[in-house]
């Protein structure tokens, strides 16, 4: 077998069970209906006066958030069925990046305003 | 054959493929993603940091009055149009997804017209380059109102970090959508086939991670008072 026959047989399935293993059409509309629907949330609360000055507020926008992110990643960028080692290379620097974003803000006083909370 | 570390055959390492079986530009856009991670971890904590520290308005959810003229500035974040190009760009990553299957499935026969339409690669690459292009649009109205309105990159703290921010994103969607315009030109000219699923691959990884970016933006930039 030649270099370049070898290499066809070695990728070529590869590939196509690489495309199998991907959500079909059915799940990506489902995922952009989810997100749209958490969007409007997120926009509508935005307008309740009397749930912006609640502590719950940003929480609820935090984890509404997160969760758009967690469906994009895993549905449309295929996290949830590609390579482990694809989510290694992201989550890794992903939750560098988190980590130093709450050192930071840690750091240059932000956290102040959740000392003052438990007071 | 040798066989990877995951045990996938690999014929030649030296071909376009790791040594765990895996090709190596789709490892390599994932580590740039990773990259990617950390720069705007940089830009958002900084917006974070100085966020309500400028001395001078205008302010993103406060209204101000200028001392020195008595002009008051109201809060300067357009919620409405903001949400309405969030939700352009989470649809262009629904495009980009049926691109991608578009491209993958392109020799499967289509039987009915909707087959026809959901296969149809080009369709779905002009619709995301379309979707893209509305979303720096929108953006390109919302920096030219601020600064109608008196906000520049020199006003204030909020106005540098907010530019900052918002304007290497701009960037990064602005290069996925020349990106996506090159697969289309390449798509009209000789067609997209599974054999180029991978390059459509890895445009969409680029695509659907500045979209997740600009979800944490429109969370904590826009909607967080």
């Amino acid at each position: 077998m030649s270099d370049a026959s070898a290499h066809a047989a070695a990728t070529t399935p590869a590939h196509d069970e690489h495309a199998e293993h991907h959500p079909g059409w059915s799940t990506y509309w489902k995922v952009a209906l989810i997100l749209t629907v958490i969007t409007v949330f997120e926009v509508w609360i935005y307008y309740i006066p009397s749930f912006v000055a609640t502590p719950y507020f940003i929480p609820v926008l935090l984890t509404l958030s997160a969760i758009k992110f967690a469906i994009v990643v895993l549905f449309y960028m295929h996290l949830k069925y590609d390579s482990k080692l694809y989510r290694a290379l992201f989550v890794g620097p992903f939750s560098i990046a988190i980590l130093a974003i709450i050192g930071l803000l840690f750091l240059f006083g932000k956290v102040a305003i959740r000392t003052s909370l438990l007071q | 054959m040798a066989t990877s570390t995951l045990g996938a055959p690999v014929a030649d390492v030296g071909h376009g493929y790791t040594s765990t079986g895996l090709p190596n530009r789709k490892v390599g856009i994932w580590a740039f993603i990773g990259s990617e991670c950390m720069l705007f971890a940089s830009l958002i904590s900084t917006y974070l940091i100085y966020k309500g520290r400028s001395l001078v308005g205008p302010f993103p959810h406060e209204a101000w009055t200028d001392p020195s003229t008595g002009h008051v500035f109201k809060p300067i974040l357009n919620i409405p149009v903001t949400s309405f190009s969030t939700f352009v760009l989470l649809m262009s990553s629904l495009a980009m997804v049926l691109a991608l299957a578009a491209v993958e499935n392109a020799e499967v026969p289509k039987k009915t017209t909707g087959d026809r339409i959901l296969g149809n690669s080009k369709l779905w690459l002009f619709m995301t380059a379309l979707l893209g292009s509305t979303f720096l649009s929108c953006q390109a109205y919302e920096f030219t109102s601020f600064v109608h309105e008196g906000l520049t990159i020199k006003t204030n703290l909020f106005g540098s970090s907010f530019f900052t921010l918002t304007g290497f994103h701009g960037a990064h969607v602005t290069a996925g959508v020349l990106w996506l315009l090159t697969l289309l030109a390449i798509d009209f000219k000789r067609g997209l086939g599974p054999k180029d699923a991978l390059n459509v691959d890895i445009a969409a990884l680029y695509w659907h991670f500045v979209d997740v970016v600009w979800i944490a933006i429109f969370t904590l930039v826009y909607l967080i008072k």
